[in-house]
């Protein structure tokens, strides 16, 4: 076990802000495709239905 | 996606859920001489991208939980298990996700040039819409690389950003991700556009070995590779393990991410095809 305690975990050694700054700038990044990917797939999806759901019904 | 398909051989014999697949080849696997017929027939099936879709639909689920449990156990490799670094301290820990995505912003691009390659060779439309799909997810693990290289610059070097060669090359990598989907929006006919982007990708190419031998070839501040395939890491077994958990993870991410673009893509691009047409009904009627 490498942290005493969480504030030792979050301070890491007086680096937290480029060791969190990496990480969490990281995650938000990933995070965000994920959103826009499920964003463009729903678009994709709703374009279909306007284009042909109605036809021939 | 070779790979896959071999691996989904079975699949072939079911009818897909949705109906979308018109054309179900029926395959018998007996002698030997008959297995290679049918994974080559597998291969060009699945690279139509009315096959491919469900394909993907199928495997993105995989992916996607792959990538989440080797992220969760890279990071509690890198942050409980690894030691601190003697010389770097805790600073040293960026190395987990700098590192894997400095691989994948470059391996990306080789998969985005064989992908642009096999598009403009074989005329097949799925290759050019890959190469297509790879670019975002590229361009984000270059931004990246960069972006935790500067944080972890900032301590070790006391800058956050130096004109050096490693650094410098990973940037052009960046603008060339970011050329390549802008010209890509740029001309309307898609079919051209695949043909554009794919000379810009594979011209731009020769900027990979560039990137990994530039801290051989010039006089850098950026460290030289501390893993390589000719020699031992120089870094403690348990860094390693950090490291190479994320790039997996990573991997597996940019799979899962590309697919599901790629789906997108194949939707927007086929919309007036029958089998989209029969899929948005069916959709629509569920």
């Amino acid at each position: 076990m490498n942290w005493g305690s969480f504030d030792a975990f979050v301070a890491m050694g007086g680096y937290g802000l480029y060791v969190w700054g990496s990480y969490l700038v990281t995650a938000a990044a990933l995070a965000i495709e994920v959103a826009l990917l499920i964003t463009r797939r729903r678009r994709t999806l709703r374009m279909l239905a306007h284009l042909h759901g109605m036809e021939g019904q | 996606m070779l790979e896959f398909a071999s691996s989904s051989a079975k699949r072939c014999t079911v009818p897909s859920r949705r109906g979308a697949l018109s054309m179900t080849p029926e395959i018998r696997m007996h002698s030997p001489a008959k297995t290679k017929a049918a994974s080559r027939f597998i291969w060009s099936y699945y690279a139509s991208p009315q096959t491919f879709y469900p394909l993907a639909g199928t495997l993105i689920p995989w992916f996607a939980a792959a990538a989440a449990i080797f992220c969760a156990w890279g990071l509690y490799v890198g942050f409980f298990v690894a030691p601190s670094d003697a010389t770097q301290g805790e600073s040293y820990r960026v190395i987990f996700i700098h590192v894997a995505a400095a691989w994948m912003s470059m391996f990306l691009y080789v998969v985005m040039a064989f992908w642009a390659i096999v598009g403009l060779v074989l005329n097949t439309r799925l290759a050019a819409m890959m190469s297509s799909a790879i670019a975002p997810t590229g361009a984000l693990f270059t931004f990246l690389a960069l972006w935790t290289g500067s944080l972890w610059g900032k301590p070790t070097w006391g800058t956050w950003w130096v004109w050096d060669a490693r650094l410098t090359s990973e940037l052009i990598l960046l603008f060339l991700y970011i050329g390549f989907i802008a010209l890509q929006a740029a001309i309307e006919d898609p079919r051209r556009a695949d043909r554009a982007g794919a000379v810009l990708a594979i011209v731009g190419v020769i900027n990979v070995p560039v990137i990994y031998f530039s801290v051989q070839w010039w006089n850098t501040l950026h460290q030289g590779a501390s893993v390589s395939l000719t020699r031992a890491p120089s870094m403690a077994a348990t860094m390693l393990l950090g490291m190479l958990l994320m790039a997996l993870g990573f991997w597996m991410y940019s799979i899962a991410v590309i697919l599901s673009r790629v789906r997108s893509i194949v939707l927007e691009r086929e919309r007036r095809t029958d089998w989209v047409i029969k899929l948005a009904k069916g959709e629509s009627a569920a």
